[in-house]
């Protein structure tokens, strides 16, 4: 189970446990607030017509997130 | 016109904040994350018209109104949605400045029933700095349809504060609300609620600063919420705390409402 | 020790405990938090059906899907037009009667009680000429554009609209939630530009203020759907002519969202420089509008609105421009003494000078400009009856030598020339710096002034009109 990868990099549909954030200040203050702390499951819900942003469902809301600040979170997918 | 005698302590903090009220008309805030329902909540409650719209950030601006319950006035105050209390933005700086330094003398904290879970973050984070929190339950209708169940009695033993549900939208739970609003604010009601328990480091790091806070800021703000900021470095936290809390700009802003 | 100091200190000391551990002991605390709301949500909500159909994500996979996100999104603006166009024909042209049949018989009042001609023309044929030109054409589509808008907002589509367009304004440099403030800029630009607060970087939220205005708010709609009527659908028969109207102003809008993504663009890489800042935005369940509801409410606030408006500016402006134009020096009136001395410029932008007049005298509220126009030509010719389009094409075009170019580049200056002064006292407002808001004014009317010679100076080049 040592395989993480960035959530960014997850297909359409699929379940994640989120291990790390390597973002810094304010963008891993914004992350820390919609939810995403250790331990928590995220699934991987759509991607914009154009690819980025892409849409998680992370605690019982859709949230998008921008790649590069989706690349931030370190997962394990599941 | 220069300062009265009056203008200090909690009736300064509001001229800070600038409400139109009456001498003792109590205030209530109500705060909660984005899109649940407050400024719909607001209107249903004061007849006013504040916008409202299915989409997160809509409201962000202060907006102030009143409802009378059994022959009282109440003073409301519509906020900002936020996620929490860290503020990043404008519109969510209103939210904790307001709740923070205000000292209102109710917080409704207005919750998404469909995701209870993350709304109680916020939920969790506002009990820290008042006792007088009031959780409202709201989009129960919604939830209903979704075939969730929500246990307001198990939630409010759990939180150890009042918890009502409402569906703002139609007006289902309203009185309800009323009332336990007026209780809390009269003192009927006095909410006790179960604080976060953190990890030991954490706590024992918040014992060592608690009652320097206290001997630094006073018994105006909750020094355990302001020791567990200053442990987490929120140092825009600490500037508007010096903001709103050092005399010397209490004396200009009141100068300023007052002139 | 003041509470100043004593914060420092404490501040400091806090650091001391915590080390170099500090983000870990903040970790640790926002971990404990969302745990202890886990486990108590875990308790408290149980759900009495587990499998359920979900609505929200089959909209979504239509409504943000690869092939058909884009062409919906331009639909459903199109069909908000349409609706617009089509729909506030009728009412004008009622209210129109209707307030010219109240001028008729103002008119014979002032007759009767003998009162004189300077009275009665500054109070009818100006002040309440005014009023009611501002309410037969400004405010139908104004009502209806905001009802369709207000539903649109109520059922939760506007943050999809921001997810489809995010990209390209990351690539412009500037925040996805532009798209939400310009959304708002529909409705008025200076709500737009308060809603910038949602924006939480400084540099994004101030590329997002200068841009409003390329967002042609409720106030200047009417003269797109106006001039587009006149000029593009004029020619063809009726029952074609809203859809090629609608096409218009849909390119127009389009036009608008291009030329805001360019200047954010430039800004980002000149003025504004920096790094794009991290967005999150929460795409919230779709909801039922309460229709009824939305629609007699947001007709009423409309109304309300804009007749509160045309009372405080409306009315006063149609005043002035009854003095103006009545007041003589030599035998010209100041109106046209001073259109006159725009009309050089104004000819080399593909106006004239009572177009460009319109504009400036239009400075506190967009919605006067096309009436005070009108109010203009119309006090240096003989009066007439103005109840419908087709007499509003003959003022303009046999009247006044309006070809389909001068249509054009009226409707460009007025996607982009400076803000009305509410938004740009509301900029002021937000950006508490004078810098940015003589630059909110200066950038939209530069790039107005620049796109309306250019197009002026090629379409005469090429020989397409006259
Ligand atoms: N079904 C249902 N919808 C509701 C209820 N309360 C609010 N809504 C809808 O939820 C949406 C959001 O409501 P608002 O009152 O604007 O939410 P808010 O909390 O003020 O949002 P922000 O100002 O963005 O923080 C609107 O579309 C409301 O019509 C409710 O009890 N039931
Ligand atoms: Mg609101």
């Amino acid at each position: 189970m040592n395989n993480t990868v960035s959530l960014g990099c997850l297909t359409n549909g699929s379940f994640a446990l989120v291990t790390e954030l390597v973002a810094e200040g304010l963008t891993r203050r914004r992350l820390l607030d919609l939810g995403l702390v250790p331990g928590t499951k995220v699934e991987v819900i759509r991607r914009s017509p154009v690819g980025d942003p892409i849409a998680f469902g992370i605690r019982g809301a859709v949230i998008a997130l921008r790649k590069e600040v989706a690349n931030k979170v370190l997962v394990n997918p599941l | 016109m220069g300062l009265t005698s009056q203008s200090t302590g909690r009736s300064t903090t509001r001229e800070i904040f600038n409400i139109k009220r009456n001498n003792n008309e109590p205030v209530i805030a109500l705060a909660g994350n984005p899109n649940t329902g407050k400024s719909t909540l607001f209107n249903a409650l004061t007849g006013l018209r504040q916008h409202t719209g299915n989409w997160p950030g809509k409201t962000v601006l202060r907006a102030e109104g009143s409802f009378i319950h059994n022959g009282r006035r109440y003073t409301l105050i519509d906020l900002p949605g936020t996620y929490s209390l860290l503020a990043n933005s404008a519109d969510e700086e209103v939210a904790r400045d307001f709740i923070c330094f205000a000292k209102p003398d109710a917080t409704v904290v207005v919750v998404d029933a469909t995701c209870l879970e993350r709304n109680l973050n916020l939920v969790l984070q506002v009990m820290e700095i008042t006792s007088k929190v009031i959780v409202c339950v709201n989009l129960i209708d919604e939830a209903r349809r979704k075939k969730l169940r929500v246990d307001a009695d198990k939630l409010s033993k759990k939180l150890g504060v009042p918890v009502i549900t409402t569906a703002a939208r139609s007006g289902e739970g309203l009185p309800r609300l009323m009332d336990v609003i007026s209780d809390v604010v009269w003192g009927r009601l006095t909410p006790k609620p179960k604080l976060v328990r953190y990890t030991g480091e954490v706590e024992e790091a918040i014992a060592r600063l608690e009652p320097k806070v206290r001997a630094a800021v006073g018994d105006g703000i909750n020094a355990r919420w302001v020791a567990l900021r200053l442990l987490d470095g929120d140092t825009k936290l600490v500037q508007a705390m010096e903001k709103f809390l050092s005399e010397k700009e209490i004396v200009r802003v009141a100068q300023e409402v007052l002139a | 020790m003041s509470t100043e100091a004593a914060l420092d200190s404490l501040m400091e000391e806090a650091r001391s405990i915590t080390g170099s551990s500090q983000s870990k002991v903040r970790d640790s605390i926002v971990n404990s938090i969302y745990q202890t709301a886990e486990n108590i949500a875990s308790d408290v909500v149980s759900c009495t059906s587990p499998k359920r159909t979900d609505w929200d994500r089959k909209i979504d996979n239509i409504l943000t899907s690869r092939v058909w996100g884009f062409p919906i999104m331009f639909g459903v603006l199109a069909v908000v037009f349409w609706v617009t166009i089509a729909g506030a024909n009728v009412p004008s042209s009622m209210l129109a009667a209707g307030l010219f049949w109240i001028e008729d018989r103002l008119t014979g009042f002032f007759m009767a009680m003998h009162a004189p001609a300077w009275f009665y023309g500054f109070l009818v044929l100006g002040v309440y000429r005014g009023l009611a030109w501002v309410v037969s054409v400004m405010l139908p589509p104004m009502a209806i554009f905001f009802s369709m808008f207000t539903l649109l907002e109520d059922l939760g589509y506007l943050p999809r609209v921001a997810f489809n367009l995010d990209r390209f304004f990351k690539k412009a440099g500037a925040h996805g939630k532009q798209a939400l403030t310009m959304s708002m800029g529909f409705g008025c630009n200076a709500a737009g530009i308060i809603a910038c607060r949602i924006i939480e970087s400084p540099r994004e939220r101030l590329i997002a203020t200068l841009t409003n205005n390329f967002v042609p708010c409720n106030g200047r709609f009417p003269t797109l759907i106006a001039l587009a009527s006149i000029f593009v659908a004029g020619s063809v028969s009726l029952s074609f002519s809203s859809a090629l109207a609608t096409l218009a102003v849909a390119g127009l809008v389009a036009f608008g969202i291009a030329v805001t993504l360019f200047v954010s663009w430039t800004l980002s890489k000149t003025l504004l420089r920096g790094e794009p800042s991290s967005f999150t935005l929460e795409l919230p369940p779709y909801r039922k509008p309460l229709v009824g509801q939305v629609l007699i409410r947001s007709v009423l606030d409309r109304t309300i609105f804009v007749l509160g408006r045309a009372v405080v500016i409306a009315a006063p402006a149609g005043g002035l421009v009854w003095i103006l134009a009545n007041t003589m020096v030599g035998d010209a009136s100041v109106l046209s003494i001073v259109a006159g001395w725009l009309d050089p410029m104004a000819r080399f932008m593909g106006l004239d000078g009572f177009i460009l007049l319109a504009f400036i005298l239009g400075l506190p509220a967009n919605e006067i400009v096309f009436p005070i126009l009108i109010m203009s030509y119309v006090s240096g010719g003989t009066l007439m009856e103005l109840d419908s389009l087709a007499d509003l094409r003959y003022l303009l075009v046999d009247q006044h030598g309006w070809t389909w170019l001068t249509a054009l580049c009226t409707l460009v200056f007025s996607l982009c020339h400076w803000p009305c002064g509410t938004t740009l006292f509301t900029i002021q407002r937000e950006q508490k710096n004078w810098r940015w808001t003589v630059l909110a004014a200066l950038i939209p009317t530069t790039a107005g002034v620049v796109a309306c010679i250019m197009l002026n100076n090629l379409v005469c080049a090429l020989g397409l009109v006259y």
